[in-house]
């Protein structure tokens, strides 16, 4: 037998398939992982300290810059709680918007997933293309906010703005139906049914439903067990209970089935939008709410599915002054890394890669 | 050129050789720079995007702004690299790719040499590109690096012996080592007719051989972020790649040799008179080509391969095959016989 050494690689935090600022200290043996411990806290922000000393108005922004993917959702996580603790009636077309503006938000996160995972496995061409696809979203999502990526388009009580111009709804509708539509079809021609990304997936990373609930998993990572946990269908919020929409779920707990559930996903929000583009009524988009916001004395926690997971909002508040007493995020990402050290240990260092990328990490909300 | 060779070796013919070499070499990096150039143009037009597009007409100049810009960087050594042995590894990388074009017949009479067992020589140069890849990722003294430089050993180990086993069935038709006479052997039918599997093998195989995706993992930059190359900056940079681009030609044009006819322009059987006033060289070249061209495509379409995958698919897949490939064409021969 062969006498081989174990060495230890640092894996990021600069390396380009951490996602950002993540590291990884593994302990190989050739090419296999012995032991790796993840190290998170690179871009910590104090997010909920400064939460803490500012307007409820005041954080939105802050919760765009935790996740940034799927900016819409964060921002809506908010303005729910604090809607809920204070009773406030959101009209029922900023509710449509907001549905609107979410559901195209998570589908433009799964692209740049789905485009970056397909990068850690060594493959250039669907990046491009997904990012062509959410390059258009993220146009939409600019008439109507204002901004790319960071929108804070959610107001306590309504959205900020109402759409652009009259012509916005047909050409989101145009564009789910027609080029995404194309473009899905590319992907399963050209990733889902090639053979070596099925070599590379299948069987990979594999968990089960129990390690996945002991882990607190959540989103994709846990409905690949075969648990139908989705927040919209469990705790409904918004107006989800009036759409017609499927809970996509696999049971091979694998990177195969991760995978396929977020192109699924994105099927389903697509319905969603559709939906809620052809029954968007008229009607005002912001509700009656006081210029400070200062909510009653009281606790509340509400939870929303973001495209990675159950985004939970806590806010204690004092009854006196205009900021939370405490907030606390319950970030899905910081959550479903936590089985990262588990899947690693007996991977070789391509699977070390893919099985990341699998875990759907934002470093923005990991380190919030 | 044979004529130059055959003679004794004096001043005339050193010069002479000297001479035909940089003219080579000249033409080889001409074919490097627009190699590049129709890569990237390529996997724009795949990709949907442009390319290059900016430096001269059509962005034709980009890839000798490259070079000078390359040329120009400066030249970063870490500093506890093994000196020697990390600058002469690019050399060592390049010069294979470089030697083989010596047995490369481009028509009946334009060739460097007239090696009779040019084949061999082919094969055993074009190993030794792993020893400059083994080199380079040993002396950066980078642990990525380093498991780049042994991937790629493990890589051209498991790949060279199901090519050359594929190659055989070639050789065991026209039975020569000759490349010469391997593509004289074919101007009644092409041997990618005959040799179908051998040929499916041996390109598979030569993909592998060129580094080139969805096999790319010495390099693999999601994975090993540049792998061997990782250390390597600039020109030294350069000259690796400049290797990988000559010897994708370089494998083109063997599998012309081999399977596609060299120089004869029809697939099967006779000659025609229009076709045969095009000088063999440019088919050659041709055809050299729009095989060079394939893993191009390769490239736009495919992820990237698993290490453990790659070998298994070696080893329990085309060496069996290409095995058995070489039986059947034994067999067939000795019946002809």
């Amino acid at each position: 037998m062969l006498r081989t050494e174990e060495y230890v690689l640092n894996v990021g935090p600069q390396h380009p398939s951490t996602h950002g600022v993540f590291r990884i200290i593994v302990k190989l043996d050739g090419e296999t992982v012995v032991d790796a411990e993840p190290v998170i806290g690179y871009l910590h922000r104090g997010t909920e300290k400064l939460a803490e000393n500012l307007t409820y108005t005041q954080i939105i922004p802050y919760t765009d810059r935790m996740d940034y993917l799927s900016a819409m959702i964060g921002n809506y996580s908010l303005v729910y709680a604090v809607e809920t603790l204070m009773g406030i009636e959101v009209p029922e077309r900023a509710e449509y918007l907001r549905v609107i503006a979410m559901e195209l938000n998570r589908i433009a996160s799964h692209l740049v997933w789905f485009g970056t995972f397909l990068l850690d496995l060594g493959a250039i061409t669907p990046f491009l293309y997904a990012f062509r696809e959410r390059e258009k979203i993220v146009n939409f999502l600019a008439e109507l906010s204002g901004a790319r990526l960071t929108y804070s388009y959610m107001r306590i009580g309504g959205v900020k703005w109402d759409i652009p111009d009259e012509t916005w709804p047909a050409r989101v509708k145009s564009f789910l139906e027609n080029d995404l539509e194309r473009t899905m079809q590319e992907f399963y021609d050209l990733v889902v049914g090639n053979e070596i990304v099925q070599a590379r997936l299948k069987g990979v990373g594999r968990y089960d439903r129990e390690t996945a609930i002991r882990y607190g998993l959540t989103g994709v990572n846990l409905r690949c067990t075969g648990v139908p946990y989705d927040v919209r269908r469990a705790k409904p919020y918004s107006i989800y209970d009036r759409f017609d929409f499927r809970i996509p779920v696999r049971s091979e707990g694998d990177l195969w089935a991760r995978m396929n559930l977020r192109l699924e996903e994105i099927v389903e929000s697509k319905r969603i939008v559709l939906q809620a583009l052809e029954g968007l009524p008229e009607g005002p988009v912001m509700g009656k709410v006081p210029k400070l916001i200062r909510p009653p004395a009281g606790e509340v926690y509400v939870s929303v599915e973001m495209p990675r997971g159950e985004q939970g909002v806590y806010i204690l508040s004092d009854g006196k002054s205009p900021h939370p007493y405490r907030i606390h995020f319950r970030r899905p990402s910081f959550h479903n890394l936590q089985i990262l050290r588990e899947l690693l240990i007996g991977e070789n260092v391509a699977n070390m890669i893919a099985i990341l990328g699998g875990i759907d990490i934002v470093l923005g909300e990991v380190d919030a | 050129m044979p004529g130059v060779l055959a003679g004794p070796p004096n001043v005339t013919t050193f010069l002479w050789l000297t001479v035909a070499a940089l003219v080579l070499l000249s033409l080889i990096l001409l074919y490097a720079t627009y190699a590049i150039y129709v890569h990237r143009k390529l996997l724009g037009f795949m990709q949907s995007r442009l390319g290059p597009n900016r430096v001269g007409p059509y962005g034709l100049l980009q890839t000798i702004a490259d070079a000078v810009k390359l040329l120009a960087k400066e030249s970063i050594i870490p500093a506890q690299v093994d000196r020697p042995l990390y600058h002469l590894a690019p050399v060592i990388a390049f010069a294979p790719a470089f030697l083989v074009f010596l047995v490369l017949p481009w028509s009946s009479t334009l060739r460097f040499s007239d090696f009779a067992v040019g084949l061999l020589l082919y094969i055993a140069v074009s190993s030794l590109t792993t020893v400059g890849v083994l080199m380079g990722g040993w002396s950066s003294n980078n642990k990525w690096s380093l498991i780049g430089a042994m991937r790629s050993v493990a890589q051209m180990l498991a790949y060279e012996i199901p090519l050359i086993v594929s190659a055989l069935g070639v050789v065991v038709l026209a039975g020569s080592l000759n490349l010469t006479d391997i593509v004289e052997a074919q101007r009644k039918v092409w041997f990618v007719f005959p040799q179908i599997v051998g040929f499916l093998v041996f390109a598979v195989a030569a993909v592998a051989e060129l580094n080139r995706s969805p096999f790319d993992l010495s390099e693999a930059e999601s994975e090993l972020i540049g792998g061997y190359l990782t250390e390597y900056g600039g020109m030294r940079f350069a000259l690796f790649m400049l290797g990988e681009y000559v010897y994708l030609l370089a494998m083109g044009a063997l599998a012309t040799a081999l399977y596609f006819g060299g120089w004869y322009p029809l697939p099967i059987g006779g000659t025609l008179p229009g076709l045969d006033a095009v000088p063999g060289w440019i088919w050659f070249l041709l055809k050299a080509l729009l095989l060079s061209f394939v893993p191009f495509w390769f490239h736009a379409t495919f992820p990237r391969m698993r290490i453990d995958q790659l070998m298994v698919f070696s080893w329990k897949v085309l060496l069996p095959v290409s095995l058995l490939n070489l039986f059947a064409t034994i067999v067939y021969r000795a019946f002809a016989a």
